[in-house]
């Protein structure tokens, strides 16, 4: 604790990174701890301070520890190696290579850990198997990559060899497996995430939670605690709050207090802020905070909250039914009625814990002696929805608010809501001083939004050759206690909940519902992975009534161009799902064989294989969701690519730098890239919805184009013209009309005046570009054009089940998704294996029950050993609205795993799994033919 | 202000520990996760600490006349490293399966069963073994045996002026040990089932000695004494064959989140059957 006592601190040596060190510390202070705050050694991660993550992995004596769990006293005189040192025998900088060039760092949270656990590997073992390999990482948790990056780049750093890409020329870079952008500062260590910076001089702000689901409660005297407790600087309630005290993502529904005015509605929900010196906030107890508690009864379950009287969460949601949704086409029942087969499921899913490595974390400075204004630094995917959450909770323009994001360890649409935003810009508003905050994983995981469960109906009719001829589906959805994006996974379902199909009656309806229970909002597929489940299964259900092979009836449906979606939109292009399921047939029959001739003799250990389809609008359903790009040429010859897009670690600014190193003609390492910083780059919307490479894309393609036009228009040449950037001066090879632009001569643009402060780096030529996906809205049956372009795919699991246990092992997985273009091949595969990941987490593991799995040792994510082998087909099926053809994949990804997986189940045991997650007692229920017992 | 200690020798650990409330760090794999648990909700006080990591004679795993020693500073990994007879197999195969390797680097054997958590995979194990535990304090030295030693949920006999010092594991040439977990996820587990036997045969293959314990179905591992007694001379061979439901019968295992109770019993039959098999000489493997 840096403002600690100095009498509390003891001074230890020791030799860091090759280095005698000397840090004053405290003893009992984690050794992550000390690293971090004292020794600024922010490669470290603190991820759990549990053991449960590895992130803050190190090697002390030449053993991998958490340094989380170490008192710092016992690093004196050891040998401690981070992830800032090249590492014993410069291991750690040649695995460092190896991941970057295999695309084995995403959002590079859990980087370090990873990269000090192989080094702890190749210093005992110098050619390790895979099995050797994964046992040594299997302490380190990853959300983003599915492990199979990592375990290659390990296994070819120790093989010795690492090939970086090679430097791709101008009109190039699309297509090419361009290490990311970002990636060397990821596999250094020195990326700066939320809590790896703040000022100097900035107070610590802790939260007090509500203890309880529902209550309210009442606060006595604080001024009297405030006074009594040195270094305490203030407890903010809700009257503090300065402007409006609550948010949401929807301008219509902020319904989130920042602080929470005398009623609670979920278990982790802020009440006060404690901010002062670290040392004191982490000093003061709950209990000693003068809060009287008056439980309510709390609503948890979905038929709880619809049932007749039940309490009502909000004045404004009558019988608690924050939103609904809708599709109607045809005459469901009329199809029914001549249907050659018929049937229906009742599904059910947990909450799911987005478990990004990154807590929450940012910090806040307010500028000026108004102050004037503010600046929010902070892990987020939505930089301009935090600067109109932040003017708003502080009742000032937006204007004088600057969202300035970190890099985000992991987002996954956990991170599209503000959570410290809000608190953090109270608390320096009111204080007058800069303010931090670091949420600890068990706060992050109360607190923060969550996967919706679902409570699913759907039934499904086709004619004797397995066409689909109709589909009705009824779901609710979990929503929590706030808004959150309860009405996007609302009004998502309805366009996806049949399946990536033609049919022509089709009847969905979906309520978002209000209950105890952390927000449920945005995580990788709003709702839809959830919808795959059930329409998936009735697919099987019906190529088994009919007797049609699973992949057949699946072929047989598939929407392709020039089909009408049940939406009524019409596919020109790009619908790639046919060519992405011949692209599995040949697997899908081999498994099939396979799986067979194993289970002659096996059985005990059943293998079966499922396969699921999917499809996923890219972008917001129905709604404006533009995005603008700049880049500039300065007199300097600068070249500036101003991208508001954040990445979370999926890739876009790899991604988007190639769009526009491509389009400008121009090599990718002449720019140089500004991210998300509200003062300097404009909107690019928020990245979710599988949108950054594909409407992001095109405004930066738009913008490349208007620079490149600029050029051309200048030099007077010719569109083929070539184009070189040596310093100041552009060259514009076009034959015999080449020339060479001086930038330094050209006057400023229109827009801006020449900089008195650094003439050089006037601005002399730009462009911007806009794009918004052409959609319309949807009528009251959901008929329109939802989304510009649809990600297609399908996937095939094989499993293995000990059917005396229950337990199930994803074995292989075979992938092919139709991205239209793959931008970066790398990339694409790092979102599928990433995606797989969390798809066998939802399938086999993944159940978030609030004050019981609050943490990462009880609520289970998918470990080295959990991830099958993954074979990926890329189906570049070009869409015209693309840039380059491109369109997401980052949701696409995960949508079909959980379906697949629970295919392949059945096909093993014959267990219609219809709740997941299939842990081992439900599936063992499900053998034995019994209704699952306990929960 | 949080007071930590750090003991040079045994005597001052011991005054130490007499002297007021203070909690034990060995490892520190319970010690900071039980604490962000706290701090998580709002309590921010922490128990005075006493670090016992200087007392380096803990640290070491000795054999002696009729028993092994290990000290309260052994971690998973040491054990693993080192070179102890087949007796010690299931032990083993508790280390290599507790936590990542970080986890196994730092947590030690003695940590484990003083947390005492249903779930800790080190005392079914040692309660097989026949092991002892060694408690100092002022007043002297004392050995339980391991079967006593954790007497309730999360509860041990260790007193608030005592420190366990080692585990005293019996010799027993020849016998065979065998530890399977189950749960719900390759790595990282925290077992919603396990079972530990050790077992010793003549050379006719029949039983002749035999300890099976089956943890996480109870407030403390559980030893299935009426099993015991059956395979007591018989044949090893088969013996998985004769395992029925009603010698998980004094098991009462919990309906939670990782697994219900009827299933928690089920599995533990399996388990043992499993746990039989693999203790037979000279067998494929197949993990459970």
């Amino acid at each position: 604790m840096p403002d600690q006592a100095a009498s509390d601190l003891v001074t230890l040596s020791f030799t860091l990174n090759g280095r005698p060190t000397t840090a004053r510390a405290a003893p009992f202070a984690s050794l992550a701890d000390t690293l971090r705050e004292r020794l600024g050694c922010t490669g470290t991660k603190i991820g759990c301070e549990a053991g449960d993550c590895g992130a803050c992995t190190v090697l002390i004596d030449g053993e991998q520890v958490c340094a989380c769990l170490v008192p710092s006293q016992r690093a004196a005189e050891r040998v401690i190696w981070t992830v800032e040192g090249d590492g014993p025998a410069g291991l750690t900088l040649r695995l460092r290579h190896a991941f970057l060039a295999h695309g084995a760092a995403q959002c590079g949270i859990c980087t370090p850990g990873m990269l000090m656990a192989a080094t702890d590997l190749l210093a005992r073992e110098a050619a390790p198997s895979p099995a050797a390999v994964a046992d040594a990482i299997a302490g380190v948790l990853c959300r983003c990559t599915g492990y199979i990056k990592i375990v290659e780049a390990i296994l070819d750093a120790a093989g010795g060899t690492s090939l970086l890409p090679t430097p791709v020329a101008a009109t190039a870079a699309v297509g090419a497996r361009l290490a990311r952008v970002d990636g060397w500062s990821k596999v250094a260590g020195r990326e700066v995430f939320g809590a790896d910076w703040a000022p100097a001089d900035a107070l610590w702000l802790r939260v007090v939670r509500s203890p309880h689901r529902a209550a309210r409660f009442t606060i006595g005297n604080l001024d009297r605690l405030i006074a009594a407790t040195p270094g305490l600087a203030a407890i903010l309630t809700h009257r503090d709050v300065p402007g409006e005290n609550s948010f949401g993502v929807f301008p219509t529904m902020k319904d989130q207090p920042v602080l929470a005015p005398g009623l609670v509605r979920f278990r982790g929900e802020a009440v006060l802020a404690l901010v002062g010196s670290r040392a004191a906030v982490e000093a003061l107890s709950d209990h000693e905070l003068p809060i009287v508690w008056q439980p309510l009864p709390a609503i948890t379950a979905i038929e709880a909250a619809l049932a007749p009287g039940a309490p009502l969460l909000h004045a404004t949601a009558a019988d608690n039914v924050l939103a609904r949704g809708q599709l109607a086409t045809g005459d469901p029942a009329a199809a029914r009625a001549v249907a050659a087969a018929e049937v229906e499921g009742e599904f059910e899913t947990a909450f799911v814990e987005h478990a990004y490595l990154e807590p929450e974390a940012g910090f806040a400075v307010p500028v000026g002696p108004g102050p004037d204004r503010i600046e929010v630094s902070a892990t987020t995917q939505a930089p301009y929805l935090d600067l109109e959450e932040t003017a708003r909770v502080l009742g000032i323009e937006t204007t004088r608010v600057r969202i300035r994001p970190t890099a985000c360890g992991g987002g996954f649409g956990g991170k599209l809501d503000v959570s410290v935003q809000p608190l953090l810009a109270v608390a320096a508003w009111v204080t007058k001083r800069p303010v931090r905050i670091i949420y600890s994983r068990i706060e992050s995981m109360a607190s923060t939004t969550k996967r919706h469960p679902a409570h699913i109906r759907a039934r499904a009719a086709a004619d004797a050759d397995g066409r689909l001829t109709a589909f009705e589906m009824r779901a609710d959805f979990n929503t929590g206690a706030y808004a959150s994006w309860g009405p996007t996974v609302a009004s998502r379902v309805p366009v996806h909940g049949m399946g990536p199909y033609r049919v022509a009656n089709v009847s969905i309806k979906t309520r978002a519902i209000f209950t105890h229970n952390a927000p449920a909002g945005a995580f990788r597929g709003f709702g839809v992975p959830q919808a795959a489940i059930a329409h998936e299964t009735l697919m099987d259900d019906l190529a088994e009534r009919l007797g049609i092979d699973r992949w057949a009836i699946r072929y047989r449906n598939a929407l392709g161009p020039g089909d009408r979606t049940p939406s009524g939109q019409r596919l020109t292009a790009s619908a790639g799902l046919p060519q992405c399921l011949e692209a599995l047939r040949p697997d899908w029959a081999a498994a099939l064989a396979r799986v067979a001739a194993h289970n002659v003799d096996a059985p005990r250990y059943r293998r079966g294989v499922g396969i699921a389809a999917m499809w996923y609008g890219c972008g917001n359903t129905s709604l404006s969701n533009p995005s603008t790009m700049r880049i500039t040429l300065a007199r300097d010859g600068a070249l500036r690519f101003f991208n508001g897009a954040v990445d979370i670690g999926q890739g876009s600014s790899t991604v988007l730098l190639q769009i526009a190193a491509d389009t400008l003609g121009l090599p990718v390492d002449a720019f140089q890239m500004q991210v998300g910083d509200t003062d300097l780059t404009a909107d690019a919307g928020k990245t979710s919805a599988s949108r950054q490479t594909f409407v992001s894309g095109n405004a930066v393609r738009l913008a490349a184009a208007a620079l490149r036009a600029k050029i051309l228009a200048l030099a007077n040449a010719g569109p083929e013209a070539r184009l070189s950037l040596s310093g100041a001066h552009l060259h514009v090879a076009d034959g015999e009309a080449s020339r060479t632009l001086e930038l330094a001569t050209l006057p400023p643009t229109g827009v801006g005046e020449a900089d008195a402060v650094a003439p050089q780096a006037t601005i002399v030529l730009e462009g911007i570009g806009s794009w918004d996906p052409p959609t319309t809205a949807l009528d009251e049956n959901g008929q329109g054009t939802p989304y510009a372009s649809y990600g297609f795919g399908a996937q095939m699991a094989e499993v293995e089940v000990d059917t005396v246990l229950g337990t199930s092992k994803v074995v292989a997985m075979v992938a092919a998704h139709d991205v239209g273009r793959a931008i970066n091949p790398t990339l694409v595969e790092g979102q599928i294996h990433g995606g797989i990941a969390q798809g066998v987490g939802l399938a086999l593991m993944e159940e978030f029950v609030p004050g019981r799995t609050e943490n990462l040792h009880d609520y289970l994510v998918p470990t080295v050993g959990d991830m099958p082998a993954v074979k990926i087909y890329l189906i570049e099926a070009g869409e015209p609205e693309g840039p380059f053809g491109a369109k997401g994949v980052g949701e696409p990804a995960l949508i079909a795993t959980a379906p697949a997986i629970l295919g392949a189940i059945r096909h093993a045991t014959g267990v219609r799994a219809t709740r997941v997650p299939v842990l081992p007692h439900r599936l063992w229920a499900a053998l034995k033919g019994e209704a699952p017992h306990g929960r | 202000m949080l007071a930590y200690h750090r003991p040079r020798s045994m005597l001052e650990a011991l005054q130490l520990r007499a002297s007021g409330d203070m909690i034990v760090l060995a490892g520190g794999t319970d010690v900071y996760p039980a604490k962000a648990q706290r701090t998580a909700w709002g309590d921010m006080r922490q128990p005075a600490v006493l670090d016992i990591a200087a007392l380096s004679d803990l640290g070491h795993i000795v054999e002696a006349h009729d028993h092994w020693r290990l000290g309260a500073l052994v971690t998973w990994s040491d054990l693993v490293r080192a070179d102890v007879p087949p007796l010690f197999d299931g032990l083993k195969a508790a280390a290599r399966a507790i936590g990542g390797r970080q986890i196994q680097n730092r947590g030690t054997l003695v940590g484990n069963i003083c947390t005492a958590s249903p779930a800790g995979d080190g005392a079914p194990n040692l309660i097989a073994l026949d092991a002892r535990v060694e408690l100092a304090s002022l007043a002297g030295r004392r050995v339980v045996d391991m079967a006593a030693f954790i007497d309730g949920y999360r509860h041990t006999v260790c007193r608030s002026d005592e420190i366990v010092t080692a585990i005293l594991v019996p010799k027993r040439p020849g016998a065979r040990a065998h530890f399977l977990k189950l749960g719900a996820r390759a790595y990282l587990v925290i077992s919603v089932v396990m079972v530990a036997g050790v077992v010793e045969t003549d050379a006719a293959g029949k039983v002749t000695h035999i300890r099976l314990l089956v943890g996480s179905c109870s407030a403390v591992p559980q030893r299935l004494s009426a099993l015991e007694a059956a395979l007591a001379g018989a044949p090893l061979v088969g013996a998985a064959d004769r395992v029925g439901e009603e010698h998980v019968a004094a098991l009462a295992p919990i309906d939670d989140i990782r697994g219900s109770a009827v299933y928690r019993r089920s599995a533990a039959v399996a388990l043992i059957r499993d746990l039989l098999a693999e203790l037979l000489p000279a067998r494929p493997r197949r993990v459970a």
